[in-house]
């Protein structure tokens, strides 16, 4: 249907390493490059596999980064341990929505935007759709941008630790929640660089 | 090299080769199940660590936050309020806290829960903290072995809420005085515990609990006493003035006090009672006991105008009771108002007396002391009012020997006792002046005041002729007096006719008596000259001056 080949159709491997193109047929059986000795994969191995396996552990890893206290502070006003969503709940009541609207963002949003990109992704390529190739594509490279920003809470969690330091005034004191949303994050990433995005394009009889 | 794909060679080739290096990336699959694993532990541990829900009722749910209030036991956090929802009546609000697993065996059937809010009393000032940081539920365990879900809530704070070693102990008392929860209990200045709670008990006393800490309880003795220490007392003795008072906290917020009871006391076997009777003050506490108090009657027929409930009884100048009431009775045979009075005695304030009576075993029923009483009334033992004071005519009952009074009946079986009485000294000089009185009263003095007015009018007569009669004779002789003292007077002056012929007169007769010796004595030298004559001087001169002398 369409006037574009998948590399496979004309026989050929591209050698992720030295660019070689290598015949199908001529590889070895450890499938290493003839020029450059490294491995040579059609696809990324188990890609699928792999991005589901991180996924569900991002997954995993989202709900105790939600229901425990990302951040405990003390001070004069008395102490309270705060959760992600309740710090958000707090800044809106207080009218801080801009804040509030930030962290949504960053600790809601993106990771679930994540969670259902990668879920999509996976869901489509397992099925061999060839539905909105292009939106995918984009969509996946989407994922990958949007990664590192997920970490703005635990940047957050990290200044305020660092800096909120008064002793009797105030402290602030991270608290086990924000290792799981850091969790949450890099598992998440992992999931994304594990995805191979030429699977979006494979169609296989 | 051929140069086309031989699919059949592929499908040739072994896979278990292929197989056998791609076991490794599935290790990927231990991260999610490590995550699982984590996530079910997390879970495991917050179930295990999910403590008990209570529901504590309080009248108002001032300050209480869902979410944020929190509930402490010694300061530490063991809770926090999960919800506040009005009870189905809208009488108390119901609030909903979930507590730590720990904090499960604190809760007993007589576990203290309470709002900390700041507190500013006379005594203290506590929970300035909650100013900033909101309120937050005190709790107080206890010691029933009942566990309990549901509490209802203090409204104040108890006044020991952590439960510090120590002992509790009720005292009983008529009236509590200005106490409040939070005031001192003192040992000799010395505040060695707090009043932690006061109660109205169903027959109107008062039964105030105190909390003396350790390790001053050991001072609480058996024969301790307890005294209300609040107030200043200012006693003015044979010794001057005297101001005692516990502190100046125990005079705004009233105190306790306590010490060990008088000596005779110290005796007193046993352990340490629970239960202690509080006193007005520290006299009264120290007075030695005074045992069951015996009721007696007395009528007065006079008026007992300033005779107060209260007022002591004294048996010989000693304090052995008070009246407790004074009530108006009628007698029926002679239509008379007696007041009746009735008094408590302590017997046991009698002294030896009392212990000579208790040795032979007398006083222990009321027959035998209606018996002694009786021999008393024999020998004359008499109830009157006093005045205690002519300043504020406060009367008082004194019981007394009058062996003088009239004899009086004693019935033994009445109870009470009924004494028999005599009037008050005070109105016996009221009747012996009305007595007086009566007799000027009777005295016939208009007759005499009659009489005497006739003999002043007779007086006046009599007056009246002498001035008019006698007194001009009287002047008429007086003159005539004066007459004759006058010339009586020139008569007898110096210079008067008279008394110069009496001077010539008299020294006439000197010099004729003196011529009478010249002569005397010449005729005794010369007798002769009788008969011849006088005979020429042959004299020497003096004799010659001598009868020149003579010469006159």
């Amino acid at each position: 249907m369409t006037p574009f080949k998948q590399s496979l159709e004309l026989g050929l491997i591209r050698c992720g390493t030295c660019g070689l193109a290598v015949s199908r047929a001529s590889l070895r059986m450890d499938r290493r490059c003839p020029r450059c000795q490294s491995r040579i994969e059609h696809r990324t191995p188990l890609s699928t596999e792999m991005t589901l396996a991180w996924l569900i552990a991002g997954i995993v890893f989202y709900i105790p980064a939600n229901l425990l206290p990302v951040m405990h502070t003390s001070g004069l006003l008395g102490e309270a341990d705060s959760t992600i969503l309740g710090g958000i709940f707090e800044f809106w009541r207080s009218g801080d929505w801009d804040i509030a609207l930030l962290i949504f963002i960053a600790s809601v949003a993106v990771p679930f935007t994540k969670f259902i990109a990668i879920g999509l992704l996976l869901f489509t390529v397992r099925k061999n759709s060839r539905w909105q190739q292009h939106q995918r594509t984009a969509l996946y490279r989407i994922v990958e941008f949007i990664g590192y920003w997920s970490m703005l809470d635990v940047i957050v969690v990290a200044l305020t630790s660092a800096l909120m330091q008064f002793q009797v005034l105030g402290t602030a004191e991270p608290r086990p929640g924000i290792a799981f949303f850091c969790a949450v994050v890099v598992v998440t990433m992992l999931s994304a660089l594990s995805f191979d995005p030429r699977l979006i394009w494979d169609r296989r009889a | 090299m051929s140069t086309t794909p031989t699919p059949p060679s592929e499908e040739e080739l072994p896979t278990p080769a292929v197989q056998n290096r791609r076991w490794i990336p599935r290790l990927v699959w231990v991260v999610p199940i490590a995550a699982a694993v984590i996530g079910i532990s997390l879970l495991i541990r917050n179930w295990e660590n999910q403590g008990p829900q209570i529901t504590i009722s309080f009248l108002s749910g001032e300050g209480v936050q869902v979410g944020k209030t929190l509930v402490k036991y010694r300061d530490v956090t063991v809770g926090r309020v999960s919800a506040v929802v009005l009870s189905s009546d809208h009488q108390t609000v119901m609030v909903t806290a979930d507590l730590s697993k720990d904090a499960a065996s604190l809760l007993k059937a007589d576990t203290q829960f309470w709002v900390v809010r700041p507190r500013i009393g006379v005594g203290s000032v506590s929970g300035l903290e909650t100013l900033l940081s909101g309120v937050y539920i005190g709790m107080k365990t206890g010691a029933a072995t009942l566990p309990e879900r549901r509490f209802v809530g203090l409204e104040n704070p108890p006044a020991l809420s952590h439960g510090p070693r120590g002992r509790e102990l009720q005292l009983h008392a008529a009236r509590a005085g200005s106490l409040s929860i939070g005031a001192p209990v003192y040992f000799r200045q010395f505040q060695v515990g707090r009043v932690i709670d006061e109660n109205l008990l169903p027959d109107g006393s008062t039964r105030v609990t105190v909390f003396v800490e350790a390790p001053y309880d050991g001072f609480v003795k058996p024969v301790t006493r307890f005294w209300n220490a609040s107030g200043i007392d200012v006693r003015l003795g044979a010794d001057g003035l005297n101001v005692q008072t516990e502190s100046l906290a125990a005079v705004l917020a009233g105190g306790l006090a306590f010490d060990d009871g008088p000596i005779e006391a110290l005796f007193v076997a046993g352990g340490v009672p629970g239960e202690f009777t509080l006193y007005k003050n520290e006299t009264e506490a120290m007075a030695p006991p005074d045992g069951d108090p015996r009721y007696v009657r007395m009528r007065f027929a006079q008026s007992l105008r300033g005779l107060e409930v209260g007022a002591p009884v004294e048996f010989v100048g000693v304090n052995i009771g008070s009246v407790v009431a004074v009530d108006l009775g009628y007698e029926h045979q002679d239509k008379s108002f007696p007041v009746i009075v009735t008094a408590k005695v302590y017997p046991r304030r009698m002294g030896q007396a009392y212990e000579a009576l208790a040795a032979q075993g007398k006083t222990e029923t009321d027959e035998t002391l209606a018996a002694f009483v009786g021999t008393l009334v024999k020998r004359g033992l008499r109830a009157q009012p006093r005045s205690g004071s002519l300043l504020t005519g406060k009367l008082y009952i004194a019981l007394d020997f009058l062996p003088a009074s009239p004899r009086a009946a004693f019935d033994a079986s009445i109870r009470p006792l009924e004494l028999p009485t005599v009037n008050g000294t005070f109105q016996e000089l009221e009747a012996n002046i009305g007595r007086l009185v009566k007799k000027v009263n009777d005295l016939p003095l208009e007759q005499i005041t009659a009489d005497l007015h006739t003999d002043l009018e007779d007086l006046h007569e009599t007056l009246s002729e002498l001035h008019t009669r006698v007194l001009p004779n009287a002047e008429d002789t007086l003159s005539a007096l004066h007459r004759t003292l006058d010339s009586a007077d020139r008569t007898l002056d110096g210079e008067s006719p008279l008394q110069r012929g009496l001077t010539e007169t008299l020294s006439e007769t000197r010099s004729t008596l003196r011529s009478v010796r010249e002569l005397a004595d010449y005729v005794d030298r010369h007798p002769d000259a009788l008969l011849r004559g006088r005979r020429p001087q042959k004299m020497p001169q003096r004799p010659a001056a001598l009868s020149s002398d003579a010469q006159p």
